[in-house]
């Protein structure tokens, strides 16, 4: 039986490990490599990198970075973060990620996700989504880190994009996000009815109920967490025990 | 030569594949090379994307000849993901295609009601418990598999695992005498599985002179 996912993210900022509340306030917290074969070692599904690398020099150090993740870490990697041509792709695929994460620069230019499911197949494109809630109902599409409107309707470009080659939603709900109030169940659920691909909830995980309710209620395929597992409140372990009991398919 | 022929044809991540086996310390190289590959222990086919594609590639190198006279040689062969569909006489991805049929059977997609691609963590349920290749492997034992197209063999005696997808019941690995496959990727699938590299590789062994 195919199981949900708990997969921790980790954003990197020039090769290293940050940890932050929206993206201000940068803390070093290590070396990306290590994190993720932690994780790996607890029981982690998958991982992510999230690169917002600003600088110039930026692809050349999340390869290395992925690089050598892939010589130790033997559980699936998507990376993600500025990623704008099937170059960047092929690049960050060579060097032993799994999988590209794409969000602007494919609202930019939905052929980018064609041109890469074409090139790599479906399963290497992971569309995210940033999701915010509008005053009349339904959530609209934001770029660049959640700094941009777009006036897209979020349901509206799930579907393309997945017409266009998407083979999973990475979709996080803005207004949660950082909240630790509970993933938005409603948008997860009314994503997931939309498509037939798999769908990875983020933004709002405060322990492991939100986890329970998404995957539940919210019809995910998967959960995303960044800060309860960074900071240490609860392990990839522990929150796999907790849903395994509560009858979710877990890998333990 | 005491080396495993990593068969790179430009489809997938053979970046992967390599770490798996030197994290078991299996002796292998990459290579399109006929020459190189007739004189290896053993012959890996990796591989993601489309069937026809890689049959295009393969074609392109002119690899299929020696495929197949090592694999009627008795050379063992393990395809993964895509490249255990090829091991395949034909699939149903875009049309029909030829496979390279040395198992016998086909490849379907899954049923349009499902999620596709199939992402995630599954288990494998053991049919051939006198398997070479998955001495080691516990019954039940979860894997990462990505795809969306799955193997049919019609020599049911190939069948080494099965795994559950929805309503689906699918053949998730094959052990046809010198010729195993896996729809799983077991270099994604944790350290617990990488031992399949070394029991390949112990059958290589096995199997040949060199």
């Amino acid at each position: 039986m195919l199981t949900k996912r708990i997969i921790p993210c980790l954003d990197v900022n020039k090769g290293r490990v940050v940890k932050g509340i929206k993206f201000l306030n940068l803390v070093d917290a290590g070396d990306p490599v290590e994190a993720a074969y932690e994780y790996n070692l607890a029981g982690a599904d998958e991982v992510v990198f999230l690169d917002i690398t600003a600088s110039h020099e930026k692809r050349k150090t999340i390869i290395d970075v992925i690089r050598k993740t892939a010589e130790k870490v033997f559980i699936p990697l998507t990376v993600g973060g500025g990623i704008r041509e099937v170059e960047d792709m092929e690049l960050i695929l060579k060097n032993g990620a799994d999988k590209i994460s794409v969000n602007t620069a494919a609202v930019n230019d939905p052929s980018l996700i064609k041109n890469g499911a074409k090139k790599f197949g479906s399963q290497c494109i992971v569309l995210a989504v940033d999701a915010k809630r509008k005053p009349k109902g339904g959530w609209e599409v934001y770029t660049h880190g959640g700094r941009t409107a777009t006036g897209i309707d979020v349901i509206k470009w799930v579907k393309k994009a997945v017409g266009l080659g998407a083979g999973e939603i990475l979709l996080t709900s803005m207004d949660a996000d950082g909240t630790k109030a509970g993933y938005d169940i409603e948008l997860n659920r009314e994503v997931a009815d939309a498509v037939r691909v798999p769908v990875i909830a983020s933004g709002g995980a405060g322990n492991p109920e939100h986890m329970f309710d998404v995957l539940d209620k919210g019809k995910a395929d998967a959960v995303l967490a960044a800060s309860i597992f960074h900071y240490k409140e609860y392990t990839v372990k522990s929150v796999k025990q907790y849903l395994a009991k509560k009858g979710i398919a877990i890998r333990l | 030569m005491d080396k495993i022929a990593v068969i790179d044809y430009g489809m997938g991540n053979l970046h992967s594949v390599m770490k798996g086996l030197q994290y078991e310390k299996v002796p292998a190289v990459l290579t399109d090379n006929p020459a190189t590959i007739r004189k290896c222990r053993g012959i890996i086919l990796p591989g993601v994307g489309a069937f026809s594609d890689a049959m295009v590639e393969i074609g392109k190198r002119k690899l299929q000849g020696v495929l197949t006279e090592e694999v009627n040689k008795g050379k063992p062969i393990l395809g993964i993901c895509l490249g255990m569909q090829l091991l395949f006489t034909y699939s149903l991805e875009f049309g029909k295609h030829k496979g390279l049929g040395f198992v016998p059977g086909k490849v379907v997609r899954f049923n349009r009601k499902m999620k596709v691609p199939h992402i995630g963590w599954n288990n494998a349920e053991i049919v051939n418990k006198k398997s070479r290749i998955f001495k080691g492997i516990k019954n039940g034992q979860y894997f990462y598999f990505v795809h969306s197209y799955y193997c049919v063999p019609s020599d049911k005696k190939a069948i080494l695992t099965k795994t559950k997808y929805g309503n689906t019941i699918f053949t998730s690995a094959v052990e046809y005498g010198n010729v195993f496959g896996f729809q799983f990727h077991p270099e994604k699938s944790s350290e617990k599985a990488m031992v399949v590299y070394k029991n390949f590789y112990d059958i290589c062994k096995g199997s040949s002179k060199n």
